[in-house]
């Protein structure tokens, strides 16, 4: 599904403090599987994970999107890639303070146009699908962690994307609810999504779930298994 | 069209869920930004009303009023000078004009004492203003005593009182017969203070102003334009005085606007970063920002220029009446007949809504075409 040759990204690039977070990255990912990033802090795993999500460009090299070359679209293309096949969820959750539950679902839906009685019935179907319908109106600061979660991936759903991204989604849960997330994304991956996470905690990598995982370090891959 | 519209109502009501979710900052500029369209709206506002109104006033004045000059001061019209103006062409009508001030001490204040050429009051009666019927409050039939210059005490009876719509040029005025005038103020027989021209063709003012020149070269003509023209730019003078204080303000705004405008918050750049992340397209931030300034320069115009229409036009602009008016310490009261001017209205708005606006839009630009990735980095 997506293939990389030749990723090399430079942070300062022609400054002093000039810095290559990934340096020569030959990678293909498969499509509706799990495939998980790992390596330790600082070893290019979420600068790849945006370069395949198309949050940024490489200094260096190419993207394929199902043979299509994208690494050197402009960004408004790289935009609706970005909003019509890829669905992310962040370490941080990245959630607009001040807004439900819903309306955090609904907002990656906004630029499309779609008539809002679909988007909220989308968005209510997915909120049931995890269990969180009867949050759906409490502002996401009142959320417990767990909870934030979950409605960072419905809002990840709600243009129905083929690939989900997640950057250390277990990083700020407990076993329990890391445990839940696994759940979830044993669920997603059964409806035929390509999931590709990065992580170091042994309950994701070491998953059943996950079914391919790649270690990296210092911005190179270091096995391909 | 039917996809476009969708998507900018998602975005007014996305900003709209913003402007509420930072109610205090938000309705704090509103506030000051209201205040100041306030201010603005009511100095132009009141000062256009005042020019129409003292043009509607004056429209029924002479065209040409003569003085004397000596020594470049005004001085009495001499016997005979009224003989050789009526051998002048073109001049329909002319009439000796009785006028002068008094400074009456009780009040501290110069009224104008006048002869009327219609219907004087009956010797030993006057005709007051409105505001000398406030400030000494008197009412018909009531007795005045005024000390003339001569240090003899005059007493009158107050015949009537001036209606209120002719306040603005008739505020201080005292009306009485030319027996008591020239008795106040020892006024030789035959001299007047000045001459009231009527001409019956208005293309041929300029003319006979030339002419009046020509055969009374010590004569000053004043052409009720040029009257006009002075009341306007009095009203303008005052005007650029409170714009004048006014600017601090507005330099103070702009602080504000620009503070708010250039330091986009973390918060706020962390929600761009976000919002980009999800598939909003550089567009679509820049589109959503944009709408929330022109709600907040909007809202702000709006309530601004109705509080100033109803302060000026309902409320006589109470706020700002001692300096635009300045009618001595006599203010004429009177209510001003509400007129918006186009062209008035759409200068407001381009001083105010635009530069708020745009000055918003610069920093909102930097920050969205940031990449972004940086939301990854949390």
């Amino acid at each position: 599904m997506i293939e990389l040759s030749g990723i090399r990204k430079a942070f300062n690039q022609g400054r002093d403090n000039e810095y290559w977070a990934l340096d020569g990255i030959d990678l293909s990912i498969e499509a509706n599987k799990v495939t998980a990033l790992r390596g330790p802090s600082g070893s290019g795993k979420t600068t790849l994970l945006t370069i395949i999500g198309c949050l940024a460009r490489p200094t260096e090299g190419r993207v394929r999107l199902e043979g299509e070359d994208i690494s050197g679209l402009p960004e408004r293309f790289l935009t609706e890639i970005r909003r019509k096949r890829f669905g992310f969820i962040f370490q941080q959750f990245n959630l607009i303070k001040g807004l439900s539950a819903l309306d955090n679902i609904i907002l990656p839906a906004y630029p499309t146009g779609r008539p809002r009685r679909e988007l909220l019935d989308r968005a209510e179907e997915l909120l049931a699908g995890l269990k969180l319908a009867h949050r759906r109106n409490a502002k996401v600061e009142w959320l417990s962690g767990g909870e934030q979660q979950r409605v960072a991936i419905c809002r990840a759903l709600i243009n129905d994307p083929e690939l989900v991204i997640a950057d250390e989604p277990t990083a700020n849960l407990d076993t329990h609810l890391a445990g839940e997330f696994m759940g979830i994304l044993e669920s997603l991956a059964g409806q035929g999504r390509t999931i590709l996470l990065t992580s170091h905690d042994p309950l994701v990598v070491e998953s059943d779930v996950v079914q391919r995982v790649i270690d990296m370090r210092d911005g190179k891959l270091i096995c391909h298994e | 069209m039917k996809l476009w519209l969708a998507k900018q109502r998602y975005l007014i009501d996305f900003t709209l869920a913003s402007l509420a979710r930072r109610k205090t900052r938000n309705l704090g500029l509103l506030f000051v930004y209201t205040v100041l369209v306030f201010m603005l709206a009511s100095v132009t506002l009141y000062t256009h009303a005042l020019r129409q109104e003292a043009a509607r006033v004056l429209a029924a004045s002479p065209e040409v009023i003569v003085q004397r000059m000596v020594a470049g001061r005004h001085d009495l019209i001499p016997p005979g000078y009224m003989e050789k103006i009526g051998r002048i062409r073109g001049v329909q009508k002319m009439e000796g004009r009785l006028w002068g001030y008094y400074y009456d001490a009780v009040t501290k204040a110069n009224y104008t004492f006048m002869v009327p050429a219609e219907n004087p009051p009956a010797a030993g009666e006057i005709i007051v203003g409105p505001a000398l019927e406030r400030s000494r409050g008197l009412a018909k039939n009531n007795g005045i005593s005024f000390r003339s210059y001569s240090g003899k005490l005059h007493t009158f009876i107050v015949a009537d009182v001036l209606p209120q719509a002719s306040e603005l040029v008739s505020a201080d005025l005292v009306l009485m017969s030319e027996q008591n005038f020239r008795a106040f103020f020892d006024y030789p027989a035959g001299h007047y203070t000045d001459i009231a021209l009527s001409v019956a063709n208005p293309q041929e003012v300029r003319n006979v102003a030339v002419k009046l020149a020509a055969a009374l070269p010590d004569a000053r003509p004043i052409l009720r334009d040029e009257v006009l023209r002075t009341y306007a730019s009095i009203y303008d003078w005052r005007e650029g005085i409170v714009l004048a204080l006014l600017s601090a303000a507005i330099l103070a705004f702009g602080i504000l606007a620009w503070e708010k405008a250039s330091g986009l918050s973390a918060e706020e750049k962390r929600e761009i970063g976000i919002l980009k992340a999800i598939g909003w397209e550089t567009g679509d931030v820049i589109k959503m920002k944009f709408w929330e300034g022109l709600l907040i320069s909007l809202t702000a115009f709006l309530a601004g220029f109705v509080a100033a229409y109803v302060h000026v036009f309902h409320f006589a602009a109470s706020l700002f009446e001692p300096v635009l008016k300045g009618w001595a310490v006599l203010y004429p009261r009177f209510q001003l007949t509400p007129h918006i001017d186009g062209l008035q209205v759409a200068t407001l708005f381009f001083f105010t809504v635009v530069p708020y606006a745009a000055a918003v839009l610069v920093p909102i630009w930097k920050a969205a075409i940031t990449d972004p990735d940086s939301v990854m980095r949390g």
